[in-house]
């Protein structure tokens, strides 16, 4: 047994065996090989490996989701065939004289380089398909046998780091809880974690070997336990099994509105980062989504998603959702949520640098195209829409703007909208300092308090070493959220929080005596969040 | 040398799994069978390539049988195009 301390992201307990998620397996080196005879043999026994498995996962497939949903790996298996594709691998090895893994990941790269290029979406979407099968004969070759994620059993995720943009392709149906060596409690990685109410580790020491193990995270006290003794892990098999009734517990608040005790209802909301999260939502039972994060649409592709593909993600939230209201946050990328595609250059302070509302009036077509295609989901139920990163009432204006062009260009297509909120999210100081000028543009606000965390303390989001002394609850950070309040009144705006504060349950009472009329918390916090409303006393 | 016209009625085109059946199917025969459309051609027999045309629905395909069993195979083609794209 060993046990590791780390930072904790969630206070929750998990119990399981670990995958370790490791990013080697996709960087391939180039070796110069004199045998080019036994490399081409090497590579056909990988070939013929990776059809084995393919199989496997074909049969495993159809028994579990029928004929349409196995075809996949029917297909795969014959794009392994492919003469074009065995060809090119057999040429680079002669030609080059090197190693099967180069040439099948240059292959690889080529004929995916040519769907991609495509001007079809289906046609580039298989350019991940060649990526997969590419990358499953390199694993193979790599003597990495191991299929990820193909067992039906819940796992523990360690990793050295994860990239927004790796979790957000992540099957979360069977994670348990996350241990990473790198990034910060505010990394988008814990916030994932928040979402998801699973417990996560960070500044923890990883290694390979670690696959496989059994581990226990102990989000109260912070710590990673591996390979526990017996007596261990029943006690805390044991607390699991208590807080799991605290959760049971909760469960009787679902269907009780969000009241104080002398009356002032509060708007309880859930943030959101994509389509999959909206069942725990309803089964939370939020009031409605205050935070709907649009990014997942862009950072989940190869290029910029189409209006018809962002409607119809939307449309599903709104129609599920019902009367419910949902924020859709227009698009914040830039600083630690990057796509390629976007071709945004390296920034030395990214934080600071060229995102979110900057890049959108930067590049109003993209902008556009996101503005109509939520204005067309807003016929299908109660939909906001929120600016992220407003520092001047002449960008609130100009969002407006394109937002008017965009109802413009649906009228002359004669496509129907409803009626949309428009709010901005406060999470600089400039902003907080012009709420009052503000308010007087928008219906609503929203504090996104880690930015605003970061923005007022000068601290680095993402930068560990200063998780010391990020402190949200500095005393400048809640007199920055009591003027927002007061200023958005004024003005008859509302006012919300959807940052990580929102969901800290020490400063619900606070916030509540401030005036704040909404909070937007993930989802596994609303039945926390709603217990503290319904005891709270505003006025004493 | 076989050849004949198809006009691709399928609403998502030749795509992966479709493709992948006319391969099989194409592979049954001795004679090289070509496809061409789209300003593209491409061996029947080469699932990438032929997904690589990205042939749509309302491209005109043109096929090919040239070898020993050409009467066969158009017929197979054509047969297999009409009930599967």
């Amino acid at each position: 047994m060993k046990v590791y301390p780390g930072k904790s992201i969630l206070k929750e307990i998990a119990i399981g065996r670990i995958q370790f998620h490791s990013k080697e397996e996709h960087t391939v080196s180039r070796e110069s090989i004199s045998d080019t005879k036994q490399e081409w043999e090497r590579y056909l026994k990988a070939k013929e490996q990776a059809a084995d498995e393919l199989n496997t996962l074909y049969e495993k497939a159809l028994k579990e989701v029928g004929e349409t949903g196995a075809a996949i790996f029917e297909v795969h298996g014959m794009m392994l065939d492919d003469d074009d594709f065995n060809d090119s691998v057999k040429n680079i090895i002669e030609a080059q004289e090197v190693n099967a893994e180069y040439a099948v990941a240059s292959t690889g790269d080529n004929f995916s380089q040519m769907f991609a290029q495509m001007d079809d979406e289906y046609f580039q979407a298989r350019s991940a398909d060649i990526k997969d099968i590419a990358e499953r004969v390199v694993r193979i070759l790599l003597g990495k046998h191991k299929e990820q994620n193909t067992d039906n059993e819940p796992f523990i995720l360690v990793a050295e780091d994860l990239a927004p943009s790796e979790t957000v392709q992540m099957d979360k149906s069977k994670l348990l809880g996350f241990v990473t060596e790198l990034g910060s409690s505010n990394s988008h990685t814990a916030i994932l974690a928040r979402t998801m109410n699973i417990p996560a580790l960070i500044g923890i020491p990883v290694s390979e070997e670690m696959d496989g193990m059994l581990a226990i995270i102990d989000g109260v006290e912070g710590k990673m336990i591996l390979e526990p003794d017996a007596a261990v892990l029943e006690e805390y098999r044991k607390k699991k099994a208590e807080s799991e009734k605290r959760k049971v517990l909760l469960q009787q608040l679902k269907g009780k509105e969000d009241i104080t005790l002398d009356g002032k209802k509060i708007r309880l909301y859930a943030n959101i980062g994509g389509i999959g999260d909206v069942a725990s939502v309803l089964s939370n039972d939020a009031d409605g989504i205050g935070l709907f994060r649009s990014e997942f649409l862009y950072l989940e592709k190869e290029t910029y998603p189409t209006e018809e593909e962002q409607f119809q993600a939307y449309r599903t939230v709104v129609e599920t959702m019902g009367k419910k209201k949902v924020i859709i946050r227009t698009l914040d990328i830039g600083a630690d949520k990057q796509a390629d595609y976007f071709q945004l250059g390296h920034e030395d302070n990214p934080a600071m640098g060229y995102r979110a509302i900057r890049i959108c009036l930067d590049r109003p077509e993209i902008f556009k195209t996101q503005l109509r295609a939520i204005l067309m989901a807003s016929a299908y139920g109660n939909v906001g829409i929120m600016y992220p990163m407003i520092i001047s009432v002449e960008e609130v204006i100009r969002a407006k703007q394109y937002l008017e062009e965009a109802k413009a260009q649906l009228d002359q297509r004669g496509i129907r909208y409803g009626e949309v909120e428009q709010g901005i999210m406060i999470e600089t100081p400039a902003s907080v300092m012009i709420s009052g000028q503000l308010a007087k543009e928008v219906d609503f606000f929203s504090i996104g308090t880690n930015d605003l965390t970061q923005y007022t303390l000068a601290i680095d989001r993402q930068n560990a070493k200063l998780d010391n002394i990020y402190d949200s609850h500095h005393p400048a950070v809640l007199e920055m959220i009591r003027m927002t309040v007061e200023n958005g009144h004024k003005e008859n705006c509302w006012v919300g929080i959807c940052g990580e504060l929102g969901a800290d349950t020490t400063l619900t009472e606070t916030f509540l005596k401030m005036g704040v009329d909404e909070l937007s918390v993930s989802p596994g916090r609303v039945l926390p969040i709603r217990e503290i409303i319904r005891n709270t006393r505003i006025n004493p | 040398m076989k050849t004949f016209q198809y006009v691709i009625q399928d609403e998502l085109g030749i795509h992966a799994r479709p493709a992948g059946m006319l391969v099989k199917e194409a592979k049954k025969f001795e004679s090289k069978i070509t496809l061409a459309g789209n300003g593209k051609s491409a061996d029947a027999g080469k699932l990438i390539a032929i997904m690589g045309m990205g042939l749509k629905k309302g491209a005109e395909l043109t096929v090919t049988a040239e070898g020993p069993d050409e009467e066969a195979a158009a017929n197979a083609m054509e047969e297999f195009l009409r009930s599967n794209l």
